[in-house]
């Protein structure tokens, strides 16, 4: 048996919720006040994803940098391997919202794509 | 002859570009949003992070995306702007001086004005670390331009002082493009930020934080060397004894945001001791007639969804008030902030000129468990809400019905406090 201990953030209130495992399977969740604190700590520890945002240089453009995003959620252990991937990319203007940057990032099947408008 | 704007809108950040739209969907297409950027956004361009929009849109984008938005809407009707331009002064009777490298000094008449400037970071100075001057010391929100921006590292060894939500995002920031940040101290023995932000930013990447900690010395001559952190007594006096050494080249500094008022108050447009906002009543507009205000020069908001929503009941306002269109208000009913309430805004209501719901904003004093919002009209207790939690870092909202207003007789006040 392994015990986790979270804090939820679904709400103001950060209820510090336990987690039960046995062989990576939930067996008990513990310290939370509402079933959307259950649904976080089970998430949490089973599959924790997040959102990756970060830059990447422009040529030519009226900025020098492009904010970007990973189009969806990736595992958390990936959120490195994700930024490694951006380390030596050069854009060139102009770029629109949605662009890809960066197809299949480190494997993860999702693609990373610019935040921001930069006009050339 | 000067030139004349039906609505002159001073700044064109969030709280703008949605001020300016929302007059100009009542009806008022000669307006002009000031902004001393060379970008429409403010400072969310900066804001590379995700999370803003969840109310607006219902779905999470970035901040640039949220502005591109706002943008987007601003483009589509055409509102005219100037970037570039600083406006340096704004006079009793409305004429309002812009400064451009382009055009030089102007003057342009304004028929109404909304006020939508922002905040500053409150800087060093104003928090009396001894130490010497070395460079590596940095406002949270000036890292993150020269990050996000204009892709400069300030350095690579990083503690954070205050927990306030942008040195929070800095610290994930700093740490995905290879920084070691040390630390982050918290002088109050609770965190100024959002929960989320706590756990994603600093959890995610073992960095600790330290309430009831701060720097009592910064050490280093021409460059940082390492800071000196020691913890505080309830008084927020350093305990001495446990001072600790962090080597480190840079020091963010995240301690509050303070409204960007010197125009307003120069023309005579009264500023609350609380929020160090314009007073405002439930149309955003101040005791200046014709003057308007939204967004953080108003008070300082964790959502800008709500930055939006209150920029457009400012704009629509305005444009009301350059239409004509505003009815006799009459007696304004004050709104009374006690127990535990800072403030709240709007600061008086006006029965005849509100709509048919008006969202009071307000902050809290401290931390509260368990505790109700009581809402008095009078004497008479109308609302009794429990909280399980609130704390200042997260801003507290009731609703007002006009009908509810309207069938209290004789109604001058109503209170708002935090109560058992």
């Amino acid at each position: 048996m392994e015990e986790r201990h979270l804090t939820c953030i679904r709400c103001p209130l950060g209820c510090q919720i336990t987690v039960t495992l046995d062989n990576g399977e939930v067996v008990n969740v513990t310290g939370n006040t509402c079933k959307r604190g259950d649904q976080y700590a089970r998430k949490e520890v089973t599959d924790p994803t997040r959102t990756v945002t970060s830059i990447v240089r422009v040529n030519g453009g009226d900025v020098a940098m492009v904010s970007v995003k990973t189009k969806t959620d990736v595992p958390k252990d990936k959120i490195f391997d994700v930024l490694e991937t951006l380390t030596d990319v050069v854009v060139e203007a102009p770029v629109h919202i949605g662009d890809v940057i960066v197809a299949d990032a480190a494997g993860t099947g999702v693609d990373i794509i610019a935040t921001k408008q930069v006009n050339a | 002859m000067m030139k004349t704007y039906d609505i002159i809108v001073i700044g064109g950040g969030p709280a703008g570009l949605a001020a300016g739209v929302a007059a100009h969907d009542a009806g008022v297409d000669n307006i002009l949003i000031v902004e001393r950027d060379d970008h429409l956004g403010g400072i969310l361009n900066q804001c590379i992070h995700n999370g803003f929009g969840l109310h607006t849109f219902k779905e999470e984008l970035t901040g640039p995306e949220y502005a591109q938005r706002f943008i987007d809407q601003v483009l589509e009707r055409e509102i005219p702007y100037v970037l570039n331009t600083m406006v340096v002064d704004m006079s009793e009777d409305k004429v309002v001086t812009l400064m451009s490298r382009e055009r030089g000094i102007e003057t342009v008449q304004a028929k109404a004005i909304i006020l939508a400037m922002g905040c500053r970071e409150r800087p060093r100075g104003a928090l009396n670390i001894p130490g010497y001057r070395p460079a590596g010391i940095y406002s949270a929100g000036t890292a993150q331009r020269l990050v996000n921006i204009e892709g400069y590292m300030p350095g690579k060894k990083v503690v954070i002082l205050g927990s306030g939500d942008i040195g929070l995002i800095m610290a994930r920031r700093m740490t995905f493009e290879g920084a070691k940040v040390q630390c982050v101290a918290e002088v109050m023995p609770y965190s100024g930020g959002l929960k989320r932000n706590i756990v994603q930013c600093l959890d995610d990447f073992d960095i600790p934080l330290l309430l009831s900690h701060t720097v009592v010395n910064i050490h280093g001559k021409d460059r940082l060397t390492g800071v000196t952190i020691a913890e505080v007594d309830e008084r927020r006096r350093p305990i001495p004894g446990t001072e600790t050494y962090y080597d480190c080249d840079t020091l963010l500094l995240s301690v509050g945001l303070i409204p960007e008022n010197e125009l307003s108050h120069n023309s005579g447009v009264q500023i609350s001791p609380v929020t160090n906002g314009p007073v405002v009543d439930e149309t955003m507009a101040t005791n200046h007639e014709g003057v308007f205000a939204c967004g953080n020069v108003l008070h300082v908001h964790d959502l800008v969804d709500y930055v939006s929503e209150e920029a457009g009941t400012a704009g629509r306002h305005a444009a009301e008030y350059v239409q004509g269109k505003v009815a006799d208000k009459g007696e304004a009913v004050v709104l009374k902030a006690v127990d535990g309430v800072r403030y709240t805004v709007p600061a008086t209501i006006h029965v005849n000129s509100m709509d048919d719901k008006v969202t009071v904003r307000f902050r809290v004093a401290g931390v509260f468990k368990n505790r109700y919002i009581g809402v008095y009209f009078n004497d008479e207790r109308k609302v009794h809400r429990r909280k399980q939690v609130m704390a200042p870092g997260e801003m507290e909202q009731v609703i007002l019905r006009k009908a509810d207003l309207e069938a209290f007789d004789g109604l001058h006040t109503i209170t708002i406090k935090v109560e058992d």
